[in-house]
């Protein structure tokens, strides 16, 4: 029987040339649609965020052709509506930095302290309850927070610390950035503390660790890498927010580390130029290119910063 | 079952001899291979009292433990004696690990985790309101399945449980680091790179690292799960040597799934097994020889002639 069944070979030629060869046409359009698509979907974003980086470099350089870098990057004094016409950036760089500063000095204990607090303490009751609400304080519009700061939190500073405090201020604004970016924060280290494995905090509470213990020196170190990623992300956000400062931190370009002083950030002077009636073609007019342009470098360089970070001090485990 | 047993006695019979065969054979190599500089453990109870005169460490009385509803181990009474190894042998599920872990209240970490009935050491019960977790964990080390170096130095795992006990003394954490990795048989293999990474050494060495580390915290017992699990055979033996001989100084109670291991290592076995009802039973328990030789009931003596697993 066996050799009867090698009389003729079970696979004919012509057999298997019509399933290898002639194919499923259809399908392999349909295929070579979806991939299409989908690429299409991911140019979006790419082909956009390379527009952006064109019209800035673009509109900056007509600026810089009047204004030198150098002037720009070291000067003092940010008059451009005034004559003489002064364009020294760092008055507004300052201005970011000290709100973003006070910022993340309030988001990045109170973030990791909730995210500790969540990862190894609260029950799991508990932290399907926190947790939803952090996401929503995360969706709260900033315009809301901006005029939290100026009407509930400035007068509550007045009253109870500065009473000479002016009403914009770059100290209120700071703080309830802060509690802005404390999802960001929060959220993003209590994953990293998840992904910590279970066996990890076993050992130590097997070598007679407290809780406490095992959150600070087991837990997060472990995810150290994760948490300094969560909190340069929640700076780069504090750097890129725009509608809290200009509500609340004022609009006077200055150079100054004092948090009770009105100031003005990069993003507050764009959006004042944007609604003002300035001309195009004039030098203002192209000024909010060069400082968007030296923002999104900022930030560029802070998600690179985070991204360094967590390839450098990702721990194995 | 029933008949299977019945209609074939001697089939068991075999088998069980070859086990203890292999046990036999073993021990003889290893004697041989035993190298002289090895350290020796002063010879203590375990060579002149019988275990059946050797005061109780760990005991469990009508013990019963539930995840939420769910009954895992059920009616546990056991008296396990002080400085002997004790294995725990039982299929997969049976609640071994659970059982293991109620004596470091390891399961306290899980939610909803419950025990009935007391469980005692030394006579302390260890359920008590006032009893300190943290302290009753270091007298009670435990080693686990698969090794778990924590994520730094050889010589900060080490340390790592005597500094959480506040010793800060750099020459006392020294003599602490040479005097557990000696007597885990690690010293030698990594005296020269004490500062590196506990997780960059091989699987069968992290695991002695474990050992050491816990042997730092200087318990009274040491509970082990599965500790060759994940290991080559070479360094499985390593560390059953390492059991044997650190069973003289320390109460062990080992979870195995191996039974030659079980036979070779211990001097006392408990054997689980779980019920219809997924709750895990002591069986039988008593001197490792009669539970492997002449076991009084007969889901042992199923288990061990490997009629199921």
């Amino acid at each position: 029987m066996a050799e009867a069944s090698f009389s003729a070979s079970r696979v004919s030629k012509e057999n298997l040339e019509k399933r290898l060869l002639s194919g499923k046409r259809a399908e392999r359009g349909t295929e070579t649609l979806i991939h299409m698509l989908l690429l299409a979907a991911t140019v979006v974003s790419i082909a956009t965020t390379l527009g952006i980086v064109f019209v800035l470099v673009n509109e900056s350089f007509r600026f810089f052709q009047e204004v030198s870098v150098i002037e720009f990057l070291t000067g003092t004094k940010w008059t451009p509506r005034f004559q003489p016409s002064l364009f020294g950036v760092l008055p507004l760089v300052a201005g970011t930095v000290l709100v973003a500063a006070i910022a993340i000095l309030v988001a990045a204990p109170v973030g990791l302290f909730t995210a500790i607090f969540l990862s190894e303490y609260a029950p799991n009751r508990l932290r399907r309850v926190v947790k939803p609400m952090l996401e929503i304080l995360a969706g709260i519009p900033t315009v809301v927070y901006g005029y939290f700061a100026l009407t509930f939190v400035t007068p509550l500073l007045q009253t109870f610390l500065f009473p000479d405090m002016i009403i914009f201020n770059a100290l209120s604004a700071g703080l309830v950035m802060g509690v802005m970016i404390i999802p960001i924060v929060s959220s993003l280290s209590e994953d990293a503390m998840l992904a910590v494995p279970r066996s990890l905090r076993e050992a130590a509470y097997a070598l007679g660790a407290t809780r406490f213990e095992v959150a600070t020196r087991v837990v997060t170190p472990a995810a150290l890498s994760g948490i300094v990623a969560a909190i340069i992300l929640g700076l780069s956000r504090a750097i890129g927010e725009t509608m809290l400062v200009t509500i609340a931190a004022g609009a006077t370009p200055r150079l100054t580390i004092d948090p009770r002083e009105s100031i003005q950030t990069m993003t507050a002077y764009i959006v004042q130029v944007g609604f003002g009636e300035t001309p195009q073609g004039t030098t203002i007019y192209y000024t909010i290119f060069a400082v968007a342009l030296l923002l999104f470098v900022m930030t560029l360089a802070m998600n690179i910063l985070g991204h360094l970070v967590v390839r450098r001090w990702r721990q194995a485990y | 079952m029933t008949n299977g047993v019945t209609e074939n006695p001697g089939g068991g019979e075999t088998r069980r001899a070859s086990i203890m065969t292999t046990v036999v054979s073993l021990e003889g190599s290893r004697d041989r291979e035993r190298s002289p500089g090895r350290l020796a453990l002063p010879e203590q109870v375990s060579d002149r009292v019988p275990v059946a005169e050797r005061p109780v460490s760990l005991s469990t009385q009508n013990m019963s433990l539930y995840y939420g509803e769910f009954r895992a181990l059920k009616d546990i009474t056991v008296e396990i004696p002080e400085r002997t190894v004790t294995a725990i042998i039982g299929a997969s599920g049976c609640g071994k690990s659970s059982f293991l872990r109620s004596f470091n209240r390891m399961n306290d970490l899980i939610p909803g985790v419950r025990v009935e009935g007391s469980v005692e050491m030394a006579g302390v019960p260890i359920y008590d309101r006032r009893v300190d977790v943290t302290e009753l964990r270091r007298v009670v080390g435990m080693v686990f399945q698969r090794p778990n170096p924590l994520p730094m130095s050889i010589y900060e795992n080490i340390t790592y449980g005597p500094r959480r006990r506040g010793v800060r003394n750099r020459a006392e954490l020294d003599e602490i680091v040479e005097r557990c990795l000696t007597q885990a048989a690690l010293w030698d293999e990594v005296k020269d790179k004490l500062n590196q990474e506990g997780n960059e050494l091989s699987g069968g060495q992290q695991q002695r690292l474990c050992i050491a580390r816990t042997l730092a915290v200087e318990p009274d017992v040491i509970l082990m799960d599965e500790p060759c699990s994940a290991l080559d055979p070479a360094s499985t033996l390593r560390i059953e040597e390492l059991m044997q001989e650190l069973g003289h100084e320390y109460t062990i109670l080992v979870v195995t799934h191996n039974m030659q291991q079980a036979a070779r290592v211990s001097e006392m076995t408990a054997f689980m097994h779980m019920e219809e009802d997924r709750a895990g039973l002591l069986v039988e328990f008593g001197p490792t020889t009669e539970i492997f030789t002449t076991p009084k009931e007969k889901t042992t003596e199923d288990y061990i002639t490997g009629r199921f697993s």
